[in-house]
């Protein structure tokens, strides 16, 4: 007998969007208020394995076809070229620019070289986590 | 550059991959010789730096002096034409990894490059270790033979211990003098000279320098290498990485040079790997295993050169110098000859390999008529190699036995007992260089030709293929006939890099090779060379039966391989102790390690201090949540029931969490509460493989252990806690968060003064963590998917 999680697959769709959108906005939040790719990437990595739990592997897998030992590379070299680019202006590996500026309509924004950095840490940790668990899930089912 | 080529593999399939790499080394090639003094200036040296690790003193550091040049034209120079030969030598078909090959080449090459250019230590160590492990992949770029996987093990192996040693080296020097940068290094060297660190470093530096450039006994590795693709066997174990070690010997030579045991290691090293590379090249049958041990016996005569020239720094006035850089001043010319010629013949037997199928001197033979060009060539590199006029071998093979007559006249060093040796050797082993020399030529192109023994249609090779080797032929005849044209433009700026001390600004060495001396000691030595090389190779049938000659391997290969056992057997005993497979003892060992450290720092520096005043109040609910906390850690291991146990160390995680709001941390509280979301996770996925909790019979010992461990763990804790409190208030250190708080908003903007730290001040870590990580994250697939099936072991 197919049973059917209806009340779980609805409240899922909401709350995995709310929670995502939370974890983007703690990543962006991160310099100056808590957050920062670590932990925005946890929170992102807990709101994809709320829609795993609750929908099946399978299915997931489809809305999601990432490769995660990809991203992995990716958000390592990700931060790796951020930090390669200070050494292009003559600065010690890693060292990090930030500067303000006037958007229209947004205002000032302070645009800093540690977010790329943070993005990569950001991709990665979402990477991790997910492949250790799905690795482990795929080998019990 | 190399990230291109599997790009212009994959787009281009039908054009050669080697022509997209070709223009690279050209180019560099031509750029580099705007480098070279015009008109007999002295060289000034060129310095580029970009800080990398400024906290460490490690920068790229750009130094171009006349021994980097030379070493620069080289690896270039020979590059370009390596890459030439390859794209004739490697056909490109289908399923041929072309691309592997080029992006090992081009690492290769830039590494190679690294070394020679850098002036700071560290960088020049990075760079030596890729050149190993470029190396080590391109022998094995057949991976499907087990003899290319076996050298490519092998060189690996031992080049990287004397890296690792080397690298030891250097961090004693740093030790002694504060800085890595090379000059620095040579600018300092007199006043360190007296500590005894300063020898241990030379030792293990030399070691490095050994391994690479493969002097006995460590030339073991070189005949195996062989196996790689011929290219690679001209370019990297005949022209450029193996000199290597000759390029760091010679860097070397103003800091250690004034020291006794410098020129008697080098010597002795050296004359010992002359001999017995050349003898052991007399009964090689495969082409390639004779020209490699003709390459260790060549780098033995370098190295044995670079010895005797410190010598020149043991006197120091301007009067004599003349007489004793002679050894610098062979040591350079030979370095270059050596290169050109080697690099052609190496060639040559691929030309050989390629057209006929063998390199088995048995079954090769008169090969004189059907590949004349390749004949000639192989003529001059072997009449080179051999000593003979009007080549630039017989210059430099001139001026090794003058600079080894010269020592032994020396009234230094206790040479005046031991020094006879010196020439004697080098007269015995050109002798056998002889003989080697003959065997090839005799053996491969004169004789009768017999097409059985071939698999294919011999014919000569296609143009494409004799280009690189003729042009290298060619330049041996132009260095032999005019070798002044080197004198002023390469070998001086070079030897005044390796003898910086004996001049003053402004002078030059003085330079100037000719053929004709008269009638003196050295001609008389060739002379004496060519005949007893030609009575031993006409008797070389008798010689043959002997035992020696019927072992074509090298002895110390058995002391290789029976270490290489050794090691493996070793390492197995002590992972089956040490890895037990139980996470209860890898807590163990760890809380051992912690509790132990920083119990032994408490006494070692007496740094235990109570000073409870100062608290602040503890408001009541701080003494729940104490509360709490203790009793579910305390009720753990009394509990049975495992799922009771999992909601247990869930409480104290989220515990913890509401600590860290309490104290103010709202990015540790978010940390821990997500990291507690997915462990609840992973608990769930892996329940159903955990054991029921059994009641297990421990013996009491091993309790009694346990217990004093947790103990330890428990009170080094509280101690340090106590001393922190009691420092804070004791003495008036100021707290680096101080230095944090002031700065994370002026120097990198930004108000989370964690996130701060994480990606900016201490951004290094944070990368590194990521990649601990990440490389964690592909164990638990590699553990869980490649698991292995019953009772496999390693």
């Amino acid at each position: 007998m197919r049973t059917n999680f209806l009340m779980l697959h609805t409240i899922t769709r909401i709350v995995s969007f709310i929670v995502i959108s939370f974890s983007v906005y703690l990543f962006f939040a991160g310099h100056n208020a808590p957050g920062g790719g670590f932990i925005g990437g946890l929170m992102m990595a807990g709101a994809l394995i709320l829609l795993y739990v609750s929908f099946d592997l399978a299915t997931i897998k489809k809305v999601l076809p990432f490769d995660y030992t990809f991203i992995i590379g990716l958000g390592l070299l990700i931060a790796i070229l951020t930090g390669l680019n200070s050494m292009i202006f003559g600065d010690a590996f890693l060292t990090q620019y930030f500067d303000y500026y006037q958007i229209p309509f947004i205002g000032e924004v302070e645009l800093t070289t540690a977010l790329p950095f943070d993005l990569g840490i950001y991709l990665v940790v979402i990477a991790i986590t997910l492949l250790i668990i799905l690795t482990i899930a795929e080998d019990v089912s | 550059m190399a990230v291109l080529i599997p790009v212009f593999y994959f787009k281009f399939r039908k054009i050669h991959t080697g022509w997209f790499v070709l223009p690279l080394p050209l180019v560099l090639f031509i750029y580099l010789l705007t480098y070279i003094p015009a008109g007999g200036d002295p060289m000034n040296p060129v310095l580029n730096s970009v800080p990398w690790v400024p906290s460490l003193g490690i920068d790229f550091t750009v130094y171009l002096d006349g021994l980097s040049l030379l070493f620069s034209l080289l690896i270039t120079g020979i590059g370009t034409l390596v890459v030439l030969y390859s794209i004739y030598y490697i056909a490109n078909k289908n399923g041929e990894p072309l691309h592997n090959f080029y992006v090992y080449l081009l690492m290769f090459m830039g590494a190679m490059l690294g070394v020679v250019l850098s002036d700071n230590l560290i960088v020049l160590y990075v760079f030596w270790e890729l050149t190993s492990l470029a190396s080590s992949l391109l022998i094995a770029y057949w991976f499907h033979k087990e003899k290319s996987r076996y050298g490519a093990l092998k060189s690996m192996l031992i080049t990287v211990t004397g890296g690792f040693s080397m690298l030891a080296g250097f961090s004693f020097l740093y030790v002694l003098t504060g800085s890595f940068s090379i000059q620095e290094i040579i600018a300092a060297a007199g006043t360190i000279s007296g500590e005894p660190l300063f020898i241990t470093a030379m030792l293990l530096i030399l070691v490095g320098a050994f391994t690479k450039s493969a002097q006995f006994p460590f030339h073991i590795w070189l005949p195996d290498a062989m196996e790689a693709p011929t290219p690679v066997s001209a370019y990297l174990h005949s022209a450029t990485m193996v000199k290597a070690g000759l390029y760091l010997v010679a860097r070397m030579t103003p800091v250690f040079g004034m020291l006794t045991e410098w020129f008697w290691i080098l010597v002795i090293f050296g004359l010992t790997t002359l001999l017995w590379g050349s003898i052991s090249a007399v009964r090689q049958t495969d082409l390639k295993g004779l020209l490699a041990f003709s390459t260790i016996s060549q780098l033995g005569l370098i190295m044995s050169l670079l010895g005797m020239s410190s010598a020149a720094m043991h006197y120091g006035a301007a009067g004599s110098e003349a007489l004793y850089t002679t050894a610098a001043l062979a040591a350079v010319f030979h370095l270059i000859n050596h290169a050109t010629f080697k690099g052609s013949l190496f060639m040559v037997v691929g030309i050989i390999d390629h057209e006929t199928g063998t390199r088995d001197i048995r079954k090769l033979g008169g090969l004189m008529t059907i590949m004349p060009v390749t004949f000639t060539v192989s003529l001059i590199g072997l009449a080179s190699m051999a000593g003979l006029p009007p080549f630039n071998g017989f210059l430099s093979k001139e001026m090794f036995f003058t600079a080894s007559l010269n020592v032994a006249s020396m009234d230094i060093l206790n040479l005046e007992t031991l020094g006879f040796f010196i020439p004697v050797a080098a007269w015995t082993a050109s002798v056998f260089t002889f003989v080697y020399c003959m065997i090839m030529f005799v053996r491969t192109f004169t004789g009768r030709f017999q097409p059985d023994n071939y698999e294919k249609h011999v014919h000569e090779a296609p143009a494409g293929l004799l280009v690189s080797p003729i042009i290298l032929g060619g330049l041996v005849i132009v260095f032999g006939m005019f070798p002044n044209l080197l004198a002023y433009t390469i070998i001086e700026p070079t030897m005044q890099s390796i003898l910086p001390g004996l001049l003053n600004g402004g002078e030059q060495f003085y330079v100037n090779i000719y053929h004709w001396h008269g009638i003196n000691a050295e001609i008389m030595m060739t002379i004496g060379v060519v005949f007893a090389g030609a009575a031993i190779t006409l008797n070389l049938k008798k010689w043959q039966q002997t035992f020696f000659f019927n072992r074509e391997r090298d002895p110390l290969n058995a002391v290789y391989d029976s270490m290489l056992d050794n090691l493996v057997t070793g390492s197995q005993i002590v992972t089956r102790a040490q890895m037990t497979g139980r996470l209860r003892d890898y807590m163990v060992y760890m809380s051992v390690f912690i509790s132990a450290l920083g119990l032994w720092t408490f006494f070692r520096y007496d740094s235990f201090a109570v000073d409870l005043g100062a608290q602040t109040p503890v408001p009541v609910y701080m003494y729940i949540i104490t509360a709490v906390l203790l009793i579910s850690t305390l009720a753990l291991p009394f509990v049975t029931h495992r799922i009771t146990n999992i909601v247990l160390i869930g409480v104290v995680g989220f515990v913890i969490a509401l600590l860290f709001v309490v104290f103010r941390a709202p990015d540790l509280a978010l940390t821990q509460l997500l990291v507690e979301t997915v462990v609840v996770v992973l608990f769930l996925l892996v329940y159903r493989h955990l054991p029921e909790i059994k009641k297990e019979s421990v013996k009491g010992w091993s309790k009694a252990v346990n217990a004093i461990v947790a103990a330890s763990v428990g009170v080094f804790v509280i101690l340090a806690g106590l001393s922190v409190h009691a420092m804070r208030t004791a003495s008036d250190i100021t707290p680096i968060s101080d230095f944090f708080i002031e700065n994370s908003y002026t120097l990198a903007g930004g108000k989370n003064m964690v996130n701060v730290i994480l990606v900016d001040f201490r951004g290094l870590d944070t990368l590194l963590e990521v990649l601990v990580l990440g490389i964690a994250a592909l164990g638990v697939v590699t553990l869980v998917k490649h698991r292995m099936k019953g009772d496999e072991d390693v």
